[in-house]
């Protein structure tokens, strides 16, 4: 337990070094998202009956949660596999469960770490009320966990840093983006609302936004339950490649 | 008594490259071993295969009789390795870098033997600096001090000299010698052959994935009269 431990802390500490790069800066971006389509949109954009910023609170804390999550674990292992120092990890005896619950745990933590800072300074915006904070919780948690592991498949993966930025601008930003973020999907013309039924982060947001008012576009018990298949399809996959050490160990 | 390292047939391809070719060898507990050979031989790959980086195509490796693959956690408890290339985390300090390699490997509070691998590798008055901001000489040693940290039985020097200065190579065998006299089995690689003379008691000279030559340095240099190491090293190579 004590090399889990181990690895856990030096990936937390990893990003903390760094917090002003790693959690400061997305916990802004999320504000200036917020005052800018907050301050043109609320006087004329109602949700399910909510005020429009109070709508997109939740939906900028949850995307902020899943790409700083994925930035994490991607990021870290990128890195040591470009500059070589991911032989201190491979080398000693930690079993490849470890490996991959200590990568995953510090991406969840980074990513709730700029959760809770985006919902710190948006409060000031908006009387918001949480209904349901277990669902709050579930959904961040499980969220997290899943783009941790995702962002541990595309740094074991991917082979340079362009690569990276090619996965997070056409497939995570994109997959964040048309997920439900800035609107409900049933203001989509029927086609697209469809489609967002095949985008896993939707349900994400859905869910973690039930939390909140508890009202939502599908029921959160079905939003559970995608998310959780999805975590565990990809965390099958994440340890199945690290038990191979595929493109870690020659 | 159990060999410190037991290479059993190994064979590694990349592609239609045999890198390792059905090679086998052991070394004795207490050994300080040289593995010699010129660039490609295929010394760098039966290291990562002997560290787990690299998976056998076929054939074993054992370390004190634990199987490298099936065995892999005791195997590397183990081991200790001091990779070729100059690889560091930037984000740490060198404290900080050996108290988290100590952790990896299951240890907790382990400062009193990092300051003494500071002190022998001396490292002291960098124990807070971040390793960005050390020189070349001065990484290379702290990744010798990783390879301490867990006191290994066997230590594998992959051309640990390699761009650094005579002082620190003077500091650096004496620190192994130390070591190899209690007991550590010591595997060295290295192109400084004069240094391989003046440390391995057995050398095993290798040329592309295969074994040419495997004897104690006394009777490599006896069967070669007047001959130093570097004579003996081109006149096996050329057969």
């Amino acid at each position: 337990m004590i090399g889990f431990w181990t690895l856990f802390y030096k990936e937390v500490l990893r990003f903390w070094k760094v917090a002003f790069q790693t959690v400061a800066a997305p916990v802004l971006t999320a504000m200036l998202y917020l005052m800018i389509f907050g301050h043109v949109l609320e006087d004329h954009v109602r949700v399910h009956g909510i005020g429009y910023t109070s709508f997109l609170i939740p939906g900028l804390v949850m995307m902020q949660v899943l790409q700083n999550a994925f930035a994490n674990s991607s990021s870290s292992l990128i890195q040591a596999k470009i500059t070589g120092s991911i032989v201190f990890v491979l080398l000693p005896p930690l079993p490849y469960s470890s490996f991959f619950i200590a990568y995953v745990l510090a991406a969840m933590l980074r990513g709730i770490m700029v959760g809770v800072g985006v919902l710190l300074v948006t409060v000031w915006f908006v009387d918001l009320q949480v209904v349901a904070p277990g669902w709050v919780l579930l959904f961040a948690v499980l969220s997290g966990a899943l783009f941790g592991a995702l962002g541990m498949i595309a740094g074991i993966w991917v082979e340079k840093f362009d690569q990276l930025a090619a996965f997070q601008n056409f497939l995570i930003m994109p997959l964040t983006m048309l997920s439900g973020v800035f609107y409900s999907i049933y203001t989509l013309p029927t086609f697209w609302q469809r489609l967002s039924h095949y985008n896993p982060v939707f349900y994400m947001i859905d869910g973690f936004r039930y939390g909140f008012f508890g009202v939502s576009d599908v029921s959160p018990v079905h939003s559970l339950a995608v998310v959780a298949s999805c975590f565990a399809l990809t965390s099958l996959l994440t340890l199945a490649l690290l038990k191979r050490g595929w493109k870690l160990r020659t | 008594m159990i060999p410190a390292v037991s290479i059993v047939d190994v064979v590694k391809t990349f592609g239609s490259l045999r890198a390792l070719d059905g090679l086998s060898l052991d070394i004795q507990q207490g050994e300080f071993f040289g593995l010699l050979g010129p660039n490609g031989a295929g010394k760098t790959t039966l290291i990562s295969a002997l560290a787990g980086l690299a998976r056998l195509d076929s054939g074993c490796i054992r370390v004190l009789g634990h199987d490298v693959v099936r065995d892999f956690r005791q195997a590397r408890r183990l081991l200790g390795v001091v990779p070729q290339e100059l690889v560091f985390d930037p984000f740490f300090s060198v404290r900080e870098t050996l108290r988290i390699q100590s952790g990896y490997f299951g240890i907790r509070r382990n400062d009193d033997w990092i300051d003494e691998i500071l002190h022998h590798l001396d490292l002291t008055s960098k124990a807070d600096a971040n390793m960005r901001r050390l020189s070349g000489g001065m990484k290379r040693r702290v990744l010798v001090a990783q390879a301490l940290v867990h006191k290994p039985p066997v230590i594998v020097l992959d051309e640990p000299t390699a761009g650094v200065d005579v002082e620190l190579r003077q500091g650096l065998w004496q620190f192994v010698r130390r070591l190899n006299g209690e007991g550590h089995t010591i595997i060295l690689t290295t192109h400084y052959l004069e240094e391989a003379e003046a440390l391995c008691n057995r050398i095993a000279l290798m040329k592309q994935g295969q074994l040419l030559a495997l004897d104690s340095t006394v009777n490599l240099m006896a069967a070669h009269p007047g001959a130093s190491l570097e004579e003996v090293f081109l006149r096996t190579m050329q057969r």
